[in-house]
């Protein structure tokens, strides 16, 4: 049955190529804002690289979030996913897997690029690359959360970055940090470590709270 | 005293019974509070020796410390509100995390003002990127986003239940965003009470800093039982017990208007 859903809903994903394809391409254009706004200066840029597109990354994933269950709770196909004799929370990690896949993924792909146009020093590639591979998980747990409290609201847009950027803190500090210290030839597999820790906490708790919010969204 | 427990904690539930009983109880709290503060701040104000490395500036902390503290207990407490409400579905549990909310923020702000004010004169500017000002930033992230979400769900019931899963959510979280930027970046004092250590202050400096925390704590219950009194009035306006009350007018309850 989840892997049915799984296929479905991968299916569908690749259907609306558009919607694959938006948040990629707005990851790039807010990447590339900064060296027009800030200074074109490769010395300056390669030192901000790491944030600049882990900030990128999180706005990406947060305008992917709505696409999350939005369009099966307009349909009702999400009603009758709840009452699946699989518990809820499997579903929601499905969903979350799609999402990852669809939206999550790529950005690890495509943030090398980036990389490469703000002057990212060599050594900051490998822990980018690996620090997006841990994190962007997370990002798409912890929004099934926000997704899932929000989907129901006509007005849910605009309240999920408040509910779901204060946890996405740590992510970002870490994940940077981690570039930072790839950049200056240090150790970065404590920041890993610390990634995974995370990561294996919101893969237990998120997919849990996840199922409770879409329960209440869908209680009307 | 377990079936004691039991049956306070059923007597809880019951809107009316909550109302006549804090409005008994916030007369104590108010009148124990406010000789905590007077004396508390009249004391680190005016008596308490200066320090020795920051002069008079350290008298802040009087306001500082119990602020930052209250309002990292009330976002607990709100959370504990919350799963109380979820997983006995009960009422007034909702009620009390729903008031706690902007109480909570407020205090962060007040938190984070001192702090500047204090932080001009020792560190020499309003704001750095330290681990303690961020994590208490972020704390007001997620105070807002509790309010933001009570906002937005017109549904009472609704709203109230996604508040709770959100500050439960925000709670676990906690902890790994105050460790995450306590390694990040730090240059905040180390923390001034701790339970387990002898206190790093001289007494005749802590004496009063205790008395306004406690004076804090006091003032906030009153202001939780008062803004929680105030949300069962609007939403047992139609009980007979409330149309009796506003009927006999506020003879009985002085300082329900509060």
């Amino acid at each position: 049955m989840l892997m049915a859903l799984l296929k479905r809903d991968l299916l569908l994903a690749f259907r609306s190529r558009g919607d694959l394809l938006n948040p990629l391409m707005f990851f790039m254009m807010v990447a590339s804002l900064f060296p027009l706004a800030v200074s074109p200066d490769p010395q300056f840029l390669g030192t901000i690289a790491a944030g600049v597109i882990w900030v990128g990354a999180l706005l990406a994933t947060l305008l992917s979030l709505d696409l999350m269950f939005k369009s099966d709770y307009e349909d009702g196909s999400l009603e009758q996913m709840l009452l699946m004799p699989q518990p809820a929370m499997l579903m929601v990690l499905v969903k979350v897997l799609v999402h990852w896949l669809v939206a999550g993924l790529p950005l690890a792909f495509i943030a090398p690029l980036l990389g490469l146009m703000l002057g990212l020093p060599n050594g900051g590639f490998m822990p980018l690359v690996l620090s997006l591979l841990l994190a962007t998980p997370i990002l798409s747990l912890l929004g099934a959360i926000g997704a899932g409290l929000t989907v129901g609201l006509r007005k849910g847009g605009m309240l999920m970055p408040l509910l779901i950027l204060p946890l996405y803190i740590p992510v970002l500090i870490f994940a940077s940090s981690s570039v930072q210290a790839g950049v200056q030839g240090s150790d970065y597999l404590g920041h890993m470590a610390f990634l995974g820790a995370y990561l294996a906490l919101t893969l237990v708790v998120a997919p849990v709270a996840a199922a409770a919010a879409l329960r209440i969204s869908l209680a009307r | 005293m377990w079936t004691r427990l039991k049956r306070l904690y059923h007597k809880m539930g019951s809107p009316k019974w909550f109302y006549e009983i804090t409005t008994r109880w916030s007369k104590w709290f108010m009148a124990v509070g406010s000789i905590l503060m007077l004396t508390g701040v009249v004391w680190g104000l005016a008596f308490a020796p200066a320090d020795y490395l920051q002069g008079n500036s350290f008298r802040i902390i009087y306001i500082h410390v119990p602020a930052s503290l209250l309002s990292q207990s009330a976002y607990i407490m709100m959370a504990v509100a919350g799963l109380v409400g979820l997983v006995w579905n009960m009422k007034m549990s909702f009620v009390v995390g729903k008031v706690i909310a902007p109480i909570g923020a407020s205090l962060a702000i007040l938190s984070l003002l001192t702090g500047a004010i204090w932080g001009k004169p020792t560190w020499g500017t309003w704001w750095v990127w330290d681990a303690r000002l961020t994590s208490m930033l972020i704390l007001l992230f997620l105070y807002f986003g509790v309010i933001a979400i009570y906002n937005a769900i017109e549904n009472d019931e609704m709203a109230n239940k996604a508040a709770a899963v959100l500050s439960i959510v925000g709670s676990i979280n906690i902890p790994v965003i105050k460790y995450s930027v306590e390694w990040w970046n730090t240059l905040h004092q180390s923390a001034t009470i701790t339970l387990t250590k002898k206190p790093t202050m001289a007494p005749e400096m802590f004496i009063p800093l205790m008395l306004t925390i406690l004076g804090f704590y006091c003032w906030f219950a009153v202001w939780v039982f008062a803004r929680t009194r105030n949300e069962i009035l609007f939403k047992e306006r139609k009980t007979n017990w409330v149309k009796k009350l506003l009927q006999n007018g506020h003879k009985k309850t002085t300082g329900a208007q509060l």
